[in-house]
């Protein structure tokens, strides 16, 4: 968690506070031990962007994977050992022709299985209302200049499913292994508001 | 489960209706024309969820492809941009 003023006292929050009730009441009727909620915060912090990196990676170098992948997302996780508990992802590819983004207007549904945590922008009023609206204005601002022939496609996560961009696999990265692929792929770029990292770049 | 109505490449329409409760089909699409794009399965309905009810039987639910410039008529990016939303069976009918 972003420490804010360390030392400084901070009141909590009307939902620090709710949760910290709740917390506290369900250990003390004995439904939660303290234990498991630090290993599920702890899980849930192990679940970084690397995640998706690898899936995007083996796509990009296995043909026959990527077919599976676009086929059965929550399957094709499964086979790289990724758990994908209950929600059934579906990935969206980017083409030449075709670029996707992802927004949860009613909530901020997210891809946390193969993202983590969202970042704070993703919650925010301000882009899950323009990401429907003016997605070319907020990709704009994100440093994305979508060519105008390029059809944009944005997935609104209403429901049951949760989305992941696949990327367009770098020019000049022939002849690359999966783990240095995956390197270049960032979670904007698998959230579909930025490109991978150029391979040039220094990590 | 009920059985789903529509397919790939159906026309529907997102009824017109605001009733009260918890609801996972957003303002801005109702009243829309769009395509199936595909059927997801079926889920327990979130609008009986919320009210602790078992949800069943599971409802079919779509992911509809729209685009932007029948959403909002003023949408000014390419004519073929579109927005695909998840949206229940109970919420369409045909068009």
């Amino acid at each position: 968690m972003a420490t804010k003023e360390v030392g400084k006292y901070q009141p909590l929050s009307y939902f620090q506070l709710m949760e910290v009730t709740l917390r506290e009441l369900l250990v003390e009727k004995g439904v939660l031990t303290q234990a498991e909620v630090d290993g599920e915060v702890q899980a849930m912090r192990e679940r970084t962007p690397e995640r998706g990196a690898r899936v995007v990676g083996r796509a990009w170098t296995d043909a026959s994977y990527k077919e599976r992948l676009l086929e059965n997302g929550t399957k094709a996780c499964e086979e790289l050992g990724l758990d994908v508990p209950a929600l059934k992802l579906v990935v969206v590819e980017n083409t030449p022709q075709v670029h996707n983004a992802i927004v949860c207007t009613l909530c901020s549904c997210y891809p946390r299985m193969l993202l983590g945590i969202p970042p704070d922008w993703y919650k925010s009023r301000s882009y899950r209302s323009r990401m429907v609206r003016e997605p070319r204005a907020v990709l704009a601002e994100f440093g994305l200049q979508v060519p105008e022939g390029v059809q944009i496609r944005v997935h609104d996560s209403t429901a049951d499913m949760r989305y992941l961009v696949l990327p367009m696999r770098p020019e000049g990265t022939e002849g690359w292994g999966e783990e240095r692929l995956a390197a270049l792929v960032t979670r904007d770029s698998m959230i579909g508001v930025s490109l991978p990292k150029h391979p040039g770049t220094r990590p | 489960m009920i059985q789903p109505r529509f397919k790939a490449g159906d026309q529907v329409r997102v009824m017109k209706s605001y009733p009260p409760g918890h609801l996972r089909t957003p303002y801005y699409i109702r009243g829309c024309v769009g395509e199936v794009e595909r059927l997801c399965g079926a889920f327990p309905n979130p609008e009986e969820l919320a009210q602790m009810r078992d949800g069943l039987p599971a409802q079919p639910l779509y992911r509809v492809r729209f685009l932007q410039h029948e959403v909002w008529p003023d949408y000014g990016g390419n004519p073929r941009d579109v927005v695909e939303i998840e949206i229940f069976q109970h919420w369409l009918e045909p068009a």
